[in-house]
C-alpha cells in the first residue's frame, strides 16, 4: 500500500500529548466553575484522538488548555515533554465559529502565520496559494470571509493553521454548525490533510458517529466538572469509506460510547 | 517534499460566487431618492420664498428673514467677490490643522486607553471631567493660553474633534472578539503583531465612525470661534453680516457652513469605505 511508503519517512515524529491530572476552574470564591477534574490521557505523535462529551463538559476547556490560552489551575499540560504556557503556532486551533480576521482575504489569512514567521511576500503568497489550492479553494483567494459559505470559511480556517505546519492540530467543534452534506465533505478532507501532513489531532465533539468515524480513539467524557469515563479504541481499517458507518464493529462500538455517555437508546 | 495534491473524491464543485446586487436595480433606486429629495428641497424653498414675501408672523417672525431669490442674489454677489476665497481657504486651515492633529492624538490615546488597564486607569477619570465641557466654553481659555488669535481657533477645532475620536476609538478596541486575539497568538502573533495586526484593523469601523462625528464637531466649534476673533472665517462672515445687518449674507454663511461640513464629513466616510472594502454595515445587520 502506499502509504506505508510515507510511513517509512525517517523523520521523526512529533507532537505527543500528555495531560497529567489536570484541572481547569473558572472565576474565583464562591462563584468558582470548575470545568475539567484530574484529567489525565497521553496522545501519540501522529495519533487522531478525539473527545466525546455533552456539550458543556469543559471539552473546549481541554483544547484551549493544550493551544495554552486557558490556564490550568491544576496538573500539567506536555507536548513533546514540553510544559505547555503560551500559544504558538506549533498547536493549531480550528473553533467551532470560524475566528478568521475579517479584514483580510482569503490568503492574506492563510498568509498569516508566514508572515509572523517573517517569510517573505512572494513566497508566502505562493506556499498560502498552494494550501488553498488543496482545501478546494484556489478561486477564492481575493474573497473576504464575510463572502464565504459556513464550509468555505473553516476550509480557510483549516489552511490557516495547516499552512504553519503544527506538531498538533487542536479541534473545537469544528463542523457543527455545518450540513450534513458539508459536513461529510469536510471529514473527508480532515482525514485526507491528516493523513499527508503526520500530525496529531485532538478532535472535540458531542456526535459520536463523527468521532467513531474519524477517530484512531474517542475519549469519553463525563458531565461537568468533565473527566474521562473511558477510552474506546476504533479499531476500523483506514481509509475509510462511508461503508464504515454501517459496519458491525462500528455499530458494536457506538452502543458502548452511548452506554458510558448514559444515553438510553433504543437499548 | 512530499506531494500533497487532493484525491478527486475531495476536490468539490466550485462554490457559488458570493451574490452580487443587481447593478440596475440599484441605479434606478439612487435615481429615484435623488428626485424625491430635489422635490422636498424645492417645497421647502417654495414654503419659505411664500412665507418671506407674505412676511408671516407665526410665531417664527418672517418679516426680516431673507427670502430664498434674496440669498440667491447676495451668492451670486458673494461668488465674484475676492474676499470669498480667503474666508473659506481660512476655515479650511483652521479645520486641517486642528482635525489632523485631533485625530492623531484621539486614536493613539484611544488605542492605549482600549488596550491597557493603566492607561486607561490614568488617562480616562481627566479625559471624563473634560468631555462635558463644550467647545464653545474652552473659548476665553484658549485665549489666554496661545498667543496668537489664530492658534486659539485652531484649539477649539482640536477640542470640538477630539472626544468623538477619543470615545469611539476606545469603544472599537473594547468591542473586539477577544477570540480573534487568541487566533492570532496560536498562529505566532507577538504582542506588537496583535497590536498591528488585529487591534487596529478590529477597532477601524468604530475609528471611522469617530472621525466622521469628530468632522461635524470640529466644524460647529470652529464656527464659534471664528465668530469670537478672526477677521476671515466662514463663522466670521456670518456673524459679520449679523452685525452689518447684511441679513441675506447670514443665510448664506449658513448655507456655505453646511456644505463645507457636509463635504468634508463625505469624504472622511468616502476615505473609511476606500480602507475597508471588507466592511459592509449592511450586510453584518442582515
Amino acid at each position: 500500500m502506499s502509504e506505508l511508503a510515507v510511513a517509512a519517512a525517517p523523520e521523526p515524529r512529533l507532537g505527543a500529548i500528555a495531560l497529567c491530572a489536570v484541572g481547569i476552574a473558572f472565576g474565583e470564591g464562591s462563584a468558582a466553575v470548575e470545568a475539567v477534574r484530574g484529567i489525565d490521557f497521553r496522545v501519540e505523535a501522529g495519533e487522531f484522538v478525539s473527545i466525546l462529551g455533552p456539550s458543556g463538559c469543559g471539552k473546549s476547556s481541554v483544547i484551549g488548555a493544550i493551544a495554552g490560552f486557558t490556564p490550568v489551575t491544576a496538573g500539567q499540560v506536555l507536548v513533546d515533554d514540553q510544559p505547555i504556557r503560551s500559544p504558538g503556532p506549533d498547536r493549531g486551533v480550528v473553533f467551532q465559529q470560524h475566528t478568521l480576521f475579517p479584514w483580510k482575504n482569503v490568503l492574506e489569512n492563510v498568509e498569516f502565520g508566514l508572515k509572523m514567521r517573517g517569510v517573505s511576500r512572494p513566497e508566502r503568497r505562493r506556499t498560502a496559494s498552494e494550501i488553498l489550492e488543496q482545501v478546494g479553494l484556489g478561486d477564492f483567494l481575493r474573497h473576504y470571509p464575510g463572502q464565504l459559505s459556513g464550509g468555505m470559511q473553516q476550509r480557510v480556517s483549516l489552511a490557516r493553521v495547516l499552512v504553519n505546519r503544527p506538531r498538533v492540530l487542536l479541534m473545537d467543534e469544528p463542523f457543527c454548525s455545518l450540513d450534513a452534506q458539508t459536513r461529510l465533505e469536510m471529514q473527508q478532507l480532515l482525514l485526507q490533510l491528516w493523513h499527508e501532513l503526520h500530525m496529531t489531532v485532538v478532535f472535540v465533539s458531542h456526535d459520536v458517529d463523527e468521532v467513531l468515524y474519524l477517530s484512531d480513539r474517542v475519549l469519553v467524557s463525563s458531565h461537568r466538572p468533565g473527566r474521562i469515563r473511558t477510552s474506546l479504541t476504533v479499531d476500523l481499517p483506514r481509509p475509510r469509506g462511508s461503508d464504515v458507518l454501517t459496519s458491525p464493529e462500528f455499530v458494536r462500538l457506538k452502543r458502548e460510547a452511548m452506554e458510558v455517555l448514559g444515553v438510553a437508546r433504543g437499548n | 517534499m512530499r506531494s500533497l495534491v487532493l484525491d478527486s473524491s475531495v476536490s468539490l464543485p466550485a462554490p457559488k460566487r458570493a451574490v452580487r446586487t443587481r447593478r440596475p436595480l440599484r441605479s434606478k433606486r439612487a435615481l429615484r431618492s435623488l428626485v424625491v429629495g430635489a422635490l422636498s428641497l424645492a417645497g421647502w424653498l417654495l414654503l419659505w420664498q411664500a412665507a418671506s414675501i407674505w412676511e408671516l408672523d407665526l410665531f417664527f417672525r418672517f418679516e426680516n428673514i431673507p427670502a430664498p431669490t434674496e440669498v440667491a442674489r447676495a451668492a451670486a454677489e458673494l461668488l465674484v467677490d475676492p474676499k470669498l476665497g480667503s474666508h473659506v481657504f481660512s476655515s479650511l486651515e483652521r479645520i486641517f490643522i486642528g482635525y489632523c492633529i485631533a485625530a492623531a492624538l484621539a486614536i493613539g490615546v484611544g488605542l492605549a486607553i482600549g488596550r491597557f488597564r493603566l492607561a486607561s486607569e490614568a488617562l480616562l477619570p481627566p479625559l471624563e471631567v473634560l468631555r462635558p465641557i463644550p467647545a464653545v466654553a474652552w473659548i476665553p481659555l484658549a485665549i489666554l493660553l496661545f498667543a496668537s488669535a489664530e492658534q486659539s481657533m485652531v484649539f477649539i477645532t482640536f477640542i470640538g474633534a477630539f472626544f468623538p475620536i477619543l470615545l469611539n476609538t476606545v469603544h472599537g478596541v473594547e468591542g473586539i472578539d477577544p477570540r480573534l486575539v487568541n487566533a492570532s497568538l496560536t498562529l505566532g502573533a507577538g504582542p506588537l503583531d496583535v497590536f498591528r495586526e488585529v487591534i487596529v484593523p478590529g477597532a477601524l469601523p468604530s475609528i471611522v465612525t469617530g472621525l466622521s462625528i469628530g468632522m461635524g464637531t470640529s466644524w460647529f466649534s470652529l464656527v464659534t470661534a471664528e465668530m469670537i476673533s478672526g477677521q476671515f472665517g466662514i463663522g466670521y462672515y456670518t456673524w459679520e453680516a449679523y452685525t452689518l445687518q447684511k441679513y441675506p449674507n447670514i443665510v448664506l454663511g449658513m448655507v456655505g457652513i453646511g456644505i463645507l461640513g457636509m463635504g468634508s464629513s463625505s469624504l472622511i466616510k468616502w476615505c473609511g469605505r476606500r480602507c475597508m472594502p471588507w466592511f459592509k454595515p449592511e450586510a453584518n445587520a442582515r
